[in-house]
């Protein structure tokens, strides 16, 4: 790291990845905006960016702010890294590019298009068998049952063992924050986990005609080894589950906490998908990533130094008063579009259409078919070093 | 400001203007041209703002990228040769003019 200390940076104490600040993240991610352009953050020695244009600036330029050295704190350059690297959320080009590539050929438009009818059937009937108990968790039964069902169905692993997928994200998400508290929690343990990830990334492990086999089959044509096409997988195993699980969660809690928006979309389930874009804006499921300089740049007219990990708060840009109006308000009328909330940019999230797709499905699903949805008990929260999210929500519903 | 005009579907015409350094979508956004969607608000991941670009504007623009053109094969509505991502066209003072115009539907 360069002696930041020599750079006349705003400076902040604050500990990004401190429990209590992960449980209520946005005074410090506006104190952050105000600060400045670039904050040191001194606990970590690292720079923050947090206001919308510049976040998206920085992603919007890999060439400087390089993800091959880690997009969590750990440097590539200077530590082993907990796992293998990524191929393409820890990749440059170009061999990101190859490698994305890959899966934008296997989750194309057309693929998502297609896989629109069975997910919609699963949305409706699990709805429909919760509204029959009125009062349920919102995560277990459904924020996170949805997507452990169709997900995993549609990448073609085998039913048994799909309760590995949350604790290996968990283990993928809070590895991009410090060696912590939740750091710890997530790998104790874990090694049993990784190694059936490990083990149904591989060809024999998948089904002949789902996703993950045609990774596979892709990944060869564009010449990748097994063992390469195996990471490929894991990319979707890792990015694909605990996310779209805290955006279904976080879009059931404002629904649920915001009453007037609710009734809007119940009188216009079309409106699901919008819906479900402002809980990616609103409550955004990865808060944060990390990119590593490769040079010196400037941003906003300020000098950032090379070498250095620079923190940026997607879910900060999110709610910048300098881009959005009335940023803190969940409006799912609004025009949330140009969000941040799946990145930006080269790395921009290669399963955002169907995540959409899930969010929208659920979303519409519970417009049709419930009239009233309210908290029944306290939410508890999930802490996690780059996750927003719930780990249970109690919510009763009357059917319509 | 460079002015930008949208033909649609039915043949009517909306001028728009410009920002520096805004997107040909961005532009469309701003000036609330229906005929964009841009759901993935300019990431190259969701091809709803397609747009048709003839001569003798096609030849001014910058050419595709490898991920433009790979999009460009899964609009709603057919490719032509003048198909383009409305959210990868900047638009500066040498587009002052562009004339697109816009496919049936995008989603
Ligand atoms: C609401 C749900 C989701 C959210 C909020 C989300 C968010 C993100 C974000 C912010 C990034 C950018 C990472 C960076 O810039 O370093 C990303 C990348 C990625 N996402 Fe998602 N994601 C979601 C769902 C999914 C799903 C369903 C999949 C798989 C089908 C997926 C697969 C990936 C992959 C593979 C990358 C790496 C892309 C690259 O580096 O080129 N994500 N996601
Ligand atoms: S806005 Fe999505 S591809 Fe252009």
């Amino acid at each position: 790291m360069l002696m930041l200390e020599e750079h006349p940076y705003p400076e902040d104490r604050t500990d990004p990845f401190a429990l209590d600040v992960l449980a209520e993240p946005y005074e410090f991610h506006a104190c952050l905006r105000e600060l400045g352009t670039v904050v040191h953050l001194t606990r970590h020695d690292v720079l923050a960016v947090a206001r919308h244009d510049d976040v998206q600036a920085a992603l919007g330029d890999p060439e400087t702010f390089c993800s091959s050295a880690g997009v969590g704190l750990a440097d590539f350059r200077r530590e082993e890294p907990w796992r293998p690297p990524s191929l393409l959320l820890e990749a440059d080009p170009p061999a990101h590019t190859k490698a994305r590539h890959v899966i934008t050929q296997v989750l194309s438009l057309a693929v998502v298009r297609g896989l629109r009818e069975t997910f919609a059937a699963q949305a409706e009937g699990l709805v429909e068998a919760l509204v029959e108990r009125q009062e349920f968790d919102g995560v277990r039964d459904l924020a996170a049952a949805f997507p452990l069902k169709v997900f995993p169905d549609a990448v073609g692993l085998p039913e048994q063992g799909r309760e590995n997928l949350l604790p290996y994200g968990s283990m993928a998400f809070n590895g991009f924050g410090p060696r912590n508290v939740l750091f710890e929690r997530a790998m104790a343990g874990g090694e049993p986990v990784k190694e059936w990830i490990a083990r149904h990334c591989e060809r024999e492990a998948l089904k002949d005609d789902g996703l993950g086999a045609r990774i596979h089959e892709v990944a060869a044509a564009e010449g990748y080894e097994a063992a390469e096409a195996s990471l490929l997988v894991r990319s979707f195993l890792s990015a694909g589950v605990d996310t779209t699980v805290h955006a279904l969660g976080n879009a059931l809690y404002c629904l649920a906490s915001y009453p007037d928006q609710w009734e809007i979309l119940r009188g216009d389930p079309d409106r699901a998908r919008h819906a479900f874009e402002e809980t990616v804006r609103f409550e955004s499921p990865v808060q944060t990533f990390f990119r590593t300089t490769t040079r010196s740049t400037e941003l906003d007219g300020v000098e950032v130094p090379g070498g250095v990990k620079v923190l940026l708060f997607l879910a900060s840009a999110n709610r910048d008063p300098r881009r959005w109006t009335d940023a803190d308000r969940f409006d799912i009328c609004r025009e949330a579009r140009g969000h941040v909330g799946f990145g930006s940019g080269i790395h921009a999230c290669v399963g955002q259409m169907m995540a959409r797709l899930e969010g929208e499905v659920v979303l519409q699903a519970l417009a049709r078919q419930v009239e009233r949805i309210e908290l029944a008990g306290e939410p508890v929260r999930q802490l996690n070093n780059t996750l927003r999210g719930f780990e249970s929500l109690p919510v009763a519903v009357v059917g319509s | 400001m460079p002015r930008v005009s949208f033909i649609d579907a039915d043949g009517s015409e909306t001028t728009a203007t410009a920002a520096s350094g805004q997107s040909l979508m961005e532009a469309a956004i701003a000036n609330g041209i229906d005929g964009i969607v841009a759901e993935c608000g300019g990431n190259m991941m969701c091809a709803t703002c397609h747009v048709y670009v003839d001569e003798p504007w096609a030849d001014r623009l910058p050419p595709r990228s490898p991920v433009e053109d790979e999009m460009l094969g899964e609009t709603v509505c057919p490719r032509r040769a003048g198909s383009r991502l409305s959210c990868q066209i900047r638009v500066d003072e040498d587009l002052d003019g562009l004339v697109v115009e816009l496919p049936e539907a995008q989603v």
